[in-house]
């Protein structure tokens, strides 16, 4: 097998054919797959088998660490670091932290979920040996993909494609890196 | 085999995208205005909000130079404009986010076709708020001083003050307003970078596409990361608005302390931010052609949240009313019984009719679906929301407990300058969104089309 190669790649016309062909060559005893769509589709997930994603757990520890900041920032100010007395409020006021404590919680979660989401992706990833294909750029208007990975252990690239054009992929291509 | 019959088409909702184009066809139809040279009208308004946006900018400068002084605010009256515009922009912005955050969490579908629009016009709202209390502090160099940054002077700010937890509430919203959005702008970024010819748009594009390829794996995690995004920022959004009530109804002035407050102003947000967006939508739908996508339908939804939360406003109204009089505090009667019938009166009942009155007319289905009606309508409540802002802060400052202080406020030519100029930014930064970005979000309409169900096609 020639090294530089990485995957083949095949068309489908609708999302209902890509689906459908995911679950055959599935059933055929390919795993590593992966498709490309312009909107998420629905049941892909567990056509090619993936488990859920992880992203939840990310933003949970961000949240809380957040809410700790917030409460700790205040508490560390308003007791020992600057101490400003105001109408007789007590230094430790945690009834008035709350508002701030939540904003930070907001804060750091959603930083968690952007920047979690892009690290899980491994994106930003301005080249990719697809981007170098001839129709892989109609994957944002229109196109429906599928790709076979060269590390399948049912992975040859003649067969495999072949095989792509037998479950009715269209326009099949070598990936190359 | 029986024929397909979609979910949508059982319980016969409208359809969301008319005279049913493709996949490819709706990708054109959105990118088109962001490829093609901008249009006349585009350049002539832009060159209209571009002078509003200098005028803003002189503005500031010169009360930067002067001082405060050019303001009309005075000893009673101490805030005036600036404050008032800095709630109408911030509530303006709400309804982006009600839209993008609230409606997904709710799988309102027909938020798909607006939701960019809206979040686009949050965050350019947001940046018109900002300026005007950062203005007001006088020393505007050290406005760095509202945020917690440690200095040579070990001083902090105080942490059980409302208006430090609105430093952290807007900044907090501009922040996750500016992330929602460009989490959803990566797909249809790597859109316009695969369409586009020349290589400094794919260059430039593709920078902030960050190479996305529309991978299932990618698609998991994003759908994950945009359905959190919308969760956290559901509370937010909520916060926000409270929080600003606060700055009023933490203080001792009749007329600013009740607890209705919080609710009240999220309502007024809602409101007046869901009027923002169908007078913009109004004009954009007609000019870019994009009746299909933002259909009827659409405005309609939105003319009811316009009509619901009109009526939420108008119950607040009643209902502070009654409290000044259940209260049985003289001041607190007087306050409101001096919104009514005192020197101000004239704004009071610009406010109730515009707010109050007039969305009313939406019961009719008639004029709900009327775009002339709805425009001007809308308007109205812009108008009238602004004048909201104005009766809570001037009216309820200009006369308090001690009549000896009673003074009377009128802007100054610096400062109605200023509120021009501030819609002057905002349309300059909405019309440079509309030339520059897809203003539909492409890859969510799709998906909510009937052909992008799995199961489309097949008999039941």
């Amino acid at each position: 097998m020639k090294k530089d190669v990485v995957s083949v790649l095949g068309e489908f016309t609708t999302p209902q054919t890509l689906l459908k062909a995911v679950k055959t060559a599935r059933k055929a005893g390919y795993k590593a797959m992966e498709t490309y769509t312009p909107f998420p589709v629905h049941g892909m997930d567990d056509a090619i088998g993936i488990k859920p994603s992880k992203l939840p757990w990310i933003v949970l520890i961000c949240g809380a660490v957040g809410l700790a900041s917030g409460f700790a920032l205040q508490t560390w100010v308003s007791t020992s670091a600057y101490k400003l007395t105001i109408s007789g409020k007590p230094f430790f006021s945690y009834q008035a932290f709350v508002p701030v404590m939540f904003e930070l919680m907001v804060l750091f979660a959603a930083f968690g979920t952007v920047f979690g989401m892009l690290i899980l992706n491994r994106l930003p990833r301005w080249y990719d040996a697809l981007f170098k294909t001839k129709r892989f750029h109609t994957v944002t208007s229109h196109g429906f993909f599928l790709e076979i990975q060269a590390q399948d252990h049912l992975f040859d690239i003649e067969k495999t494609a072949e095989y792509l054009s037998e479950i009715g992929g269209t326009n099949v291509e070598v990936v190359k890196a | 085999m029986s024929e397909y019959l979609h979910p949508d088409t059982v319980i016969e909702r409208a359809p969301l995208v008319l005279n049913g184009h493709g996949f490819e066809k709706i990708t054109d139809m959105v990118c088109g205005p962001v490829e093609r040279k901008a249009p006349k009208w585009w350049q002539i308004a832009f060159l209209g909000a571009a002078s509003g946006a200098l005028l803003l900018v002189s503005m500031l400068g010169y009360l930067i130079w002067d001082g405060i002084g050019v303001w009309g605010l005075n000893n009673r009256v101490d805030w005036g404009f600036d404050i008032v515009n800095f709630v109408f922009w911030v509530g303006i912005g709400h309804a982006g986010t009600l839209i993008s955050a609230i409606l997904f969490l709710f799988r309102q579908k027909w938020r798909m076709a607006i939701n960019r629009f809206a979040e686009a016009m949050t965050i350019f709202a947001v940046i018109c708020a900002a300026i005007f209390p950062l203005m007001h502090t006088g020393r505007q160099w050290m406005d760095f001083y509202l945020f917690p940054i440690p200095n040579q002077m070990s001083m902090w700010p105080n942490f059980r003050s409302p208006l430090l937890w609105d430093v952290f509430a807007v900044s907090t919203y501009f922040t996750v307003s500016l992330l929602f959005w460009y989490v959803g702008l990566i797909p249809d970024l790597a859109t316009i970078r695969d369409r586009a010819v020349s290589k400094s748009k794919q260059f430039f594009y593709g920078i902030f596409a960050l190479g996305w390829r529309g991978a299932n794996r990618h698609w998991q995690h994003y759908e994950k990361g945009y359905l959190l995004l919308a969760a956290i920022s559901t509370p937010l959004v909520l916060s926000v608005h409270s929080i600003v009530s606060f700055d009023f109804a933490v203080a001792q002035l009749p007329g600013w302390h009740t607890t209705i407050f919080p609710p009240y102003f999220v309502a007024g947000a809602i409101f007046s931010g869901f009027a923002m967006v169908v007078t913009l939508m109004v004009i954009s739908r007609e000019v870019f052609g994009m009746k299909d996508l933002m259909t009827i339908h659409h405005l309609e939804c939105m003319n009811k949240i316009i009509l619901a939360t009109g009526t939420m406003v108008g119950y607040a109204y009643g209902m502070e009313f009654f409290m000044a009089w259940y209260s049985g505090s003289e001041y607190e009667a007087f306050a409101f019984i001096n919104r009514a019938i005192g020197p101000y009166a004239w704004a009071y009942w610009s406010m109730i009719s515009c707010n109050v009155i007039f969305p009313q007319l939406f019961w009719f289905r008639k004029i709900r679906t009327s775009i002339p009606a709805m425009f001007v309508i809308s308007i109205f409540v812009n108008i009238g929301m602004w004048f909201e802002r104005f009766v809570i802060t001037v009216i309820s400052l200009h006369r308090t407990f001690l009549p000896s202080t009673w003074a009377y406020y009128s802007p100054s030519w610096v400062e109605i300058c200023t509120l021009i100029g501030s819609f002057g930014l905002f349309l300059t930064l909405f019309l440079l969104f509309l030339k520059f970005l897809p203003m539909i979000a492409v890859a969510e309409v799709k998906a909510i089309m009937p052909e992008a169900d799995p199961h489309y096609g097949e008999a039941h």
